[in-house]
């Protein structure tokens, strides 16, 4: 059962051979159990995901079930969650109650899915590797010296150690698939838009989308079937048709083009990495699809272009958070100056600060438009690069991390080292394009590696086709780490 | 020396959405604090601006009045800056590319009798959000926060610095202040903050190009104290300068109880908003068609019903501008007028006169104004056609008046309109003008036999004797004889 897929779950709920109350407790009992291991949960909270797996299974009985209803969710803390403590990962947060619930999160409830716990995850999803979370850093299943990655690195973690069977993350600049690839299991970021952004707290509105973690495309299609629609309350929530994500999921490769861009394959990247995603690519070769190499050549400045879009906008975001009506607030203060700077001094960790500091910086008066402004403009070029590729191929594959899971601790001290294990995944997110983690081996140490797929705009479905044939034809998805 | 004020002007007009530029709250005045502020207003992590549609539509409709351009894209930016009354940490407003750029406003100004004609030009006109509340009363030791007011939607109309006095910077406000509530964009409450003034005021040398350094007074909620703020300082700044002083560039506050504006912060300590385009709202496009749609829409405006009526119907500029101060009063007046077509001064007269007098007195406005247009115009028929003399018929208005209230509908209300109103109280009292001659005849040489003296004097020259005599005859008549007539005949015979 714990390597069911979600297709699999939902089938065994509605012949009834299984109640959600029973598969709830199960993973409750197992998430428990590991926890105080993997940190994977900020908040499991029995009562609550009981009583929404009881409803379900009246929902079911009544014959009104949905793809989803019954199974057990993993919910990154970034979403609201009425009625739930929801944190960020900060200690900001660590007192909030959410009053409402996130677009994602209603759309779970109404298609009966069970609530089993809000994730751990850096702070303000500000990491790369889960380390910034004022709950402690997650660990890696697969080896707990090495990190999850992050910012989802507490969805990634509790998916890949089967404490749930699927989960939500966010990725801003790499989020989910970063984790995902570390942790050995699919994410996918959707489209910029497809997701709606509201009640999911925002770190840098223009690149953060919602999107889900599992264990396989499949299971992501039918996720994303639930969390993908249009949303009135958020004014970047694209109108379109609803899809059925699973609908192009059997199609055969023939013919498929992948593009393999020049600059991804340079000598950045562990040769371990480089191994296993060069297997992959050959696989998908025997599958029937062609490779052509294209280029990206504003490849490289993607990392500088995101450190200042995303802290300019985050450093506007997170001034809402000064203890006036929510959250922590410093216990002792002077005047109100005294208790913003003490709230927010006390309230935030050292990377969430290092950003807010960088955003001031750059959109400060007289330095706006040489930093600002210009990376506007680069971002545009990067956009501009992704549509010349995809005038040569339908999607763009590479490595998702140029190394696989680092340790703990490794790279904490060296913000800059950081960043550049986003290089991949950031670009992505600067386009608005979706892209996708699935897990394609093992590197140094048995650590997972992650090959990164690239979609044109709204190419999910096709994106989610190339991924399921490749699981088809691999068992990587479904291998579990040992407890 | 003598010294020249430059103003500019930067107005705070609150658009009359029911719910708030980018949240479904209601903007109603007067709600318990709090209670009119939602999620988005609150703030709360992860909610999101959606902006409201009617906010832009007026605007646009503002835009379309002052002959401006309608911006497409235009931006939304965020202003950030710390305040325990912003909630989000940042104002969303309108920054490097305004919904509404350029147009200008039409002044008239009548002053000492004289009537002048100005233009003023605009820079721009943008949609932002309004803050909330911080309450420093009321709680020992603590400010309280009230929110309902955080996420009204404003338009910010910002001039040129094209005024040179404080009257004219009065009647630039009262102008711009007529149109918003004209276009039905703002309902122009200034005790309720609905309409707001920041003056930018410096002084230079008569016949000097270069303006002089500037300071913005804020807090002007009245046109009385915009106008004695803009003198007070301009005086301020003047005698610095003449003690050979430097003016520095500052916000000043203005103090009503004082009179006086006193200094805020200085430009040293001016913020850095660190505006940037908000990520969480689309450029905002208009269509040439909505825009077409909202000019279809767009009702005759002041300036151009105030030249209608100068030329249409003769008046003055003192009184076209005083029959357009709103709509409902020109269309009070043009109704009167349309009944009464041969004499529009007379109609003029007694709109602005007894009319306004009345609804003054009851605290009404035109729209709910009892007596009908056609009542009215049946009266000042009456006046015309000499039933009744102008003095009488005042006397006759004030029972139309008192009748009419009794029904407490308002004339727009009114199915059925009792024209003939005026005539039957006039016929009722006896109160017809004595306009037969013989009687009048008679009641001349009653008169002219009772007052030997006063005939006397008059054929010794005093013009003054011939009004008292005049006077002996209305009084005689109680008010009902003709008084041309009366002067007529009474000269006749002194003369004979």
């Amino acid at each position: 059962m714990l390597n069911a897929s979600l297709k699999q779950l939902s089938a065994m709920l509605a012949a009834r051979k299984i109640s959600s109350v029973e598969l709830t407790s199960e993973f409750l009992k197992r998430s428990r159990a590991l926890n105080p291991t993997y940190n994977a949960f900020i908040t499991l909270d029995e009562e609550t995901s009981l009583a929404q797996a009881q409803a379900a299974d009246t929902l079911i009985a009544s014959g009104r079930g949905q793809s989803l209803t019954g199974i057990p969710i993993a919910q990154k803390d970034i979403f609201c969650t009425k009625g739930w403590l929801t944190t960020c990962g900060s200690k900001m947060l660590s007192n909030f109650i959410s009053p409402y619930d996130a677009h994602v999160i209603g759309r779970f409830n109404a298609g009966g899915a069970v609530n089993i716990g809000k994730t751990n995850m850096d702070e303000f999803a500000m990491g790369s590797s889960n380390e910034t979370s004022f709950y402690g850093p997650v660990k890696n299943p697969w080896d707990t010296a090495a990190v999850p990655g992050g910012s989802s690195g507490g969805s990634a973690c509790a998916v890949a150690a089967r404490m749930a069977p699927a989960a939500t993350g966010t990725d801003t600049g790499g989020s989910i698939r970063q984790p995902a690839a570390l942790c050995g299991i699919s994410g996918l970021k959707p489209t910029y838009g497809l997701v709606s952004r509201y009640g999911m707290i925002a770190f840098a509105s223009s690149l953060d989308q919602g999107g889900p973690m599992a264990k396989s495309a499949e299971d992501l299609a039918l996720m994303l079937n639930v969390m993908a629609g249009f949303d009135a309350r958020d004014s970047t929530s694209l109108e379109r048709e609803p899809e059925d994500y699973t609908r192009d999921l059997e199609k055969p490769l023939e013919g498929l083009r992948i593009g393999l861009p020049k600059e991804y394959f340079v000598k950045e990247i562990d040769e371990d990495v480089a191994r296993a995603v060069e297997a992959a690519i050959g696989q998908y070769r025997k599958l029937g699809a062609k490779t052509v190499e294209v280029s990206l050549p504003n490849t490289k400045l993607s990392v500088p272009v995101y450190y200042v879009l995303a802290p300019a906008e985050a450093s506007s975001n997170l001034s809402r958070f000064d203890g006036v009506r929510y959250g922590h607030r410093a216990p002792d203060y002077l005047d109100l100056n005294d208790m913003y700077r003490k709230t927010r001094s006390q309230g935030f960790g050292a990377e969430v600060k290092r950003r807010i500091l960088i955003g001031t910086y750059v959109l400060s008066h007289g330095y706006y438009d040489a930093y600002y402004i210009q990376a506007q403009k680069l971002r545009r070029l990067m956009a501009q690069d992704f549509a010349g590729a995809f005038e040569q191929c339908d999607v763009i594959m590479g490595p998702t991390s140029p190394t696989v899971a680092f340790n703990l601790g490794e790279r904490s001290s060296d913000p800059v080292q950081m960043y550049l294990s986003d290089a991949y995944t950031i670009a992505v997110n600067l386009a608005g394009l979706p892209a996708m983690s699935i897990p394609v081996g093992f590197g140094h140490k048995n650590r997972p590696v992650g090959l990164h797929i690239i979609g044109n705009y709204f190419a999910e479905a096709q994106m989610l086709n190339v991924a399921h044939q490749y699981q088809l034809a691999s068992d990587w998805h479904t291998r579990m780490p040992k407890e | 020396m003598q010294w020249e004020t430059v103003i500019g002007l930067e107005v705070h007009a609150q658009l009359s959405t029911e719910s708030k530029i980018f949240s479904g709250a209601s903007t109603a005045f007067g709600a318990a604090p709090n209670a009119e502020a939602c999620t988005v207003d609150l703030a709360l992590p992860g909610v999101l601006p959606v902006l409201n549609r009617g906010a832009v539509e007026r605007a646009i409709r503002f835009g379309l009045a002052v002959g401006a351009k309608i911006n497409s894209p235009s931006i939304f930016a965020r202003k950030n800056y710390f305040y325990p009354d912003l909630p989000k940490g940042y104002q969303i407003s309108q920054y490097e590319l305004p919904v509404v750029e350029g147009g200008h406003i039409q002044l008239q100004i009548v002053q000492d009798g004289k009537e002048q004609e100005k233009t003023v030009r605009l820079v721009r006109a943008h949609l932002e959000e309004d803050a909330g509340k911080s309450l420093h009363e009321d709680f020992q030791g603590m400010s309280g926060i009230d929110l309902n007011r955080a996420g009204t939607p404003l338009l910010e109309i910002v001039s040129e610095p094209d005024m040179r006095s404080s009257a004219e910077a009065v009647a630039y406000a009262k102008t711009l202040h007529t149109l918003v509530r004209w276009i039905g964009i703002c309902d122009g409450n200034m005790q309720e903050g609905s309409f707001r003034c920041d003056a930018n005021v410096s002084v230079r040398p008569q016949g000097s190009e270069k303006l002089g350094t500037r300071c913005e007074i804020k807090n002007l909620n009245s046109f009385r104290f915009l106008e004695k703020a803009i003198d007070y300082e301009a005086r301020r700044q003047i005698e610095i300068l003449e003690d050979g002083g430097a003016i520095q560039q500052q916000t000043r506050l203005f103090d009503p109880e004082k009179g006086e504006t006193r200094a805020m912060r200085s430009k040293e300590d001016a913020q850095d908003y660190r505006y940037f385009p908000d990520p969480d709202l689309l450029p905002l496009e208009i269509s040439g068609s909505w825009i077409e749609e909202v000019k279809k829409e767009l009702p005759e405006l002041p300036q151009q019903m105030r030249s209608r009526f100068e030329h249409d119907y003769g008046l003055s500029m003192y009184d076209a501008l005083a029959l357009t101060a709103d709509r409902d009063n020109s269309e009070y007046y043009e109704a009167v007028a349309g009944k009464l077509s041969s004499d529009p001064k007379l109609c003029a007269n007694w709109v602005m006169g007894e009319v306004s007098a009345y609804l003054n007195n009851e605290g009404k406005s035109f729209d709910v104004c009892p007596l009908s247009p056609a009542q009215l115009a049946q009266l000042l028929l009456r006046i015309k056609d000499g039933t009744i003399s102008g003095k009488i018929a005042k006397d006759v208005f004030r029972q139309m008046w008192e009748q009419a209230s009794a029904e407490s509908i308002s004339w727009k209300n009114r199915k059925e309109v009792d024209e003939s109103l005026a005539d039957r109280i006039i016929e009722s009292q006896g109160l017809r003008q004595i306009s037969d001659s013989s009687a009048l005849e008679k009641l001349v040489q009653e008169v002219l036999t009772a007052n030997p003296k006063s005939v006397e004097e008059f054929k010794a020259g005093k013009e003054k004797a011939f009004n008292a005599l005049v006077g002996q005859v209305m009084k005689a008549a109680r008010g009902k004889a003709n008084p041309a007539q009366v002067n007529e005949i009474l000269r006749k015979k002194l003369t004979e």
